[in-house]
């Protein structure tokens, strides 16, 4: 067991509907995740993926379930104490889906960096940390409403790095952000993996992205997870109808959308 | 576009509100029921035409309203604000008087509803839907739905009568003479503010607390006192510092009810009292400072506003 970095274990989350009753938006959801791994956590909007996510980060209390960073419980919320607060967010950090309203509109990249190495005591400067995601010192001093969505996210990401955590969690990270830009993102992210052996968590309703960034994915439907393997094997040859209707909507060369119509209206339930 | 050619625009824009403000304030004195040439006259007693017709000639009454406009205009300009038709007296000697009475007044109000308000308000945003959220916008709301006199007669007979703490009227000498007598006077006014103020801070404090970046804050690890001040309150200002400055620039205008409740003498009574005797150029002063101070205070806040968010700066710029 002390081989994984991350065990999620029956993560369960319902919401109470304004009519009675409850939503189910996770249920039962366990997986692993090795020392520097990748998973991607795919499915169409609300099929639960963020709540997923935010549950990882302490963000959404889970009603049922537990979650292990190198064999410890993390605990559901921050401490009062400084140490354990600190140890908890080096443990997993999250970069949003929409870097508009990710990052403080007051602080300049440069301080809004400076502010998480400060806090943990990092010897690296600011100016170092930027420049290992690909922003200047022009932009080091520009207030995110001066950066375009792609410096944003960049910055977004340095400002989780700041914190050298083990886990990084992407909730739609680069769905905000347009194709080119897009790989620009997936190819830091690959690069930070590579030289900091951090562990990704990519939340994405966008195969194409996750086939790019993940060694292992979970299929996410209405809460539960339909299917879970390897990258590879999950896209090249699905088991679940569900996966399948995810890979026929995706448009490509010779896409037809009528197959993917047909592909939803063969889903059970 | 640089501070400076902002700052003149800005000042140019001012001028002409006040210009605009000029003459609604004169037609509004000058259509005001009464005439005050009956009362320059000495009453309705003795009077004959002919006094009639001199005493408006002395006092250009028998003008047309855009000539008299005009030569008052003229006057303020070069700081001559006339003499009262009551007391005789230079109106600007009237006027300075009594305004360092009434700026203190609502300098000290406006202390308290930003201290007691603001405070509320983040307290409410931070225990939001606890019973301390409901305490401060039912107690705020309270406070606000009781009429500024009444709450001075309360506050007088609880803490002026009962406990014996505060005098009841006047206004003091010396600096804690002068805080004594304006506590009760202050707080009377600023009670009804602290409802708006305190609902206002809650709301932009709970605005900004639901941006991504305060969560973003919290998950690395910043202690959640820190995450209050510097992430939430911090950008709740602009809305926060807007309402304080509105609210003490409206105060300006409003201390009639409570200097007559306090036997203290501003400007507020002053304008009362010249209302009732046709005082037409202490009347038209007093107003006029009144919208001075409106615009002065609202410009203030608008040139402050820049410095507090940087999303403004931005779209004015």
């Amino acid at each position: 067991m002390t081989d994984h970095l991350l065990e999620a274990t029956g993560l369960t989350k319902t919401y109470a509907l304004p009519g009675g009753g409850r939503h189910t938006a996770a249920e039962d959801i366990t997986f692993t995740v090795p020392p520097g791994g990748a998973l991607g956590i795919v499915g169409e909007s609300g099929s639960g993926k963020t709540t997923v996510a935010r549950m990882l980060v302490g963000l959404v209390r889970p009603d049922k379930g537990e979650i292990r960073v190198e064999g410890g419980l993390r605990p559901s919320r921050p401490s009062r104490g400084k140490a354990a607060r600190l140890a908890r967010a080096r443990q997993i950090q999250m970069v949003f889906q929409d870097p508009y309203i990710s990052l403080d509109p007051r602080l300049t990249a440069e301080q809004c960096v400076a502010t998480a190495l400060r806090l943990h005591g990092k010897a690296e400067s600011a100016a170092a940390l930027l420049d290992r995601v690909g922003l200047g010192t022009r932009e080091a001093r520009a207030r995110p409403r001066e950066l375009s969505g792609g410096q944003r996210q960049r910055l977004a990401i340095a400002r989780s790095l700041a914190v050298d955590p083990k886990i990084l969690v992407l909730d739609e990270a680069v769905a905000a952000l347009d194709v080119s830009i897009q790989a620009q993102i997936l190819r830091l992210l690959e690069e930070i993996r590579r030289d900091t052996a951090v562990a990704l968590v990519f939340v994405s309703h966008d195969l194409a992205v996750v086939q790019h960034v993940t060694d292992e994915v979970l299929v996410m439907r209405r809460g539960k997870a339909v299917e879970h393997g390897p990258t590879q094997r999950v896209l090249t040859a699905p088991e679940d109808p569900y996966t399948r209707l995810l890979l026929a909507s995706v448009p490509t060369e010779g896409w037809n959308p009528s197959d993917a119509v047909r592909a939803r209206a063969a889903l059970p339930g | 576009m640089t501070l400076l050619s902002r700052t003149a625009r800005r000042l140019a824009g001012l001028l002409a509100t006040l210009f605009a403000a000029s003459f609604v304030i004169f037609a509004a004195v000058y259509a005001a029921p009464g005439d005050p040439a009956v009362f320059l006259a000495g009453g309705r007693d003795k009077l004959t035409p002919e006094r009639l017709a001199s005493v408006r000639a002395q006092y250009h009454l028998d003008e047309p309203l855009v000539v008299q406009y005009g030569r008052w205009l003229w006057d303020c300009v070069h700081l001559d604000l006339g003499r009262s038709f009551k007391y005789s007296d230079q109106v600007a000697d009237l006027v300075a008087a009594r305004f360092p009475t009434t700026l203190q007044l609502v300098a000290y109000a406006t202390l308290l509803f930003v201290v007691l308000g603001v405070g509320a308000g983040v307290l409410a945003a931070v225990k939001r839907s606890t019973w301390v959220d409901s305490l401060v916008v039912g107690g705020t709301t309270l406070a606000a739905s009781v009429p500024s006199f009444v709450a001075a007669i309360a506050l007088v007979s609880l803490f002026g009568v009962q406990l014996g703490w505060f005098p009841v009227t006047g206004s003091g000498e010396g600096f804690g003479g002068t805080l004594r007598h304006l506590t009760l006077p202050a707080l009377s006014l600023a009670l009804g503010a602290l409802a708006i103020i305190s609902r206002v801070t809650r709301q932009a404090m709970a605005d900004a607390a639901a941006s991504d970046h305060v969560e973003a804050a919290r998950a690395s690890g910043v202690p959640e006192r820190d995450i209050i001040r510097r992430h939430v309150l911090r950008n709740a200002l602009g809305p926060i510092v807007t309402m304080c400055g509105l609210v003490m620039a409206g105060m300006l205008a409003g201390t009639v009810v409570v200097e007559t409740a306090f036997g203290i003498s501003g400007i507020g009574s002053l304008l009362v009292g010249a209302i009732n005797t046709h005082d037409f150029p202490v009347a038209q002063a007093v107003l006029l400072l009144m919208v001075t101070g409106y615009i002065a205070v609202t410009t203030l806040v608008d040139l402050v506003h820049p410095l507090l968010d940087p999303r403004v700066k931005g779209a004015t710029t």
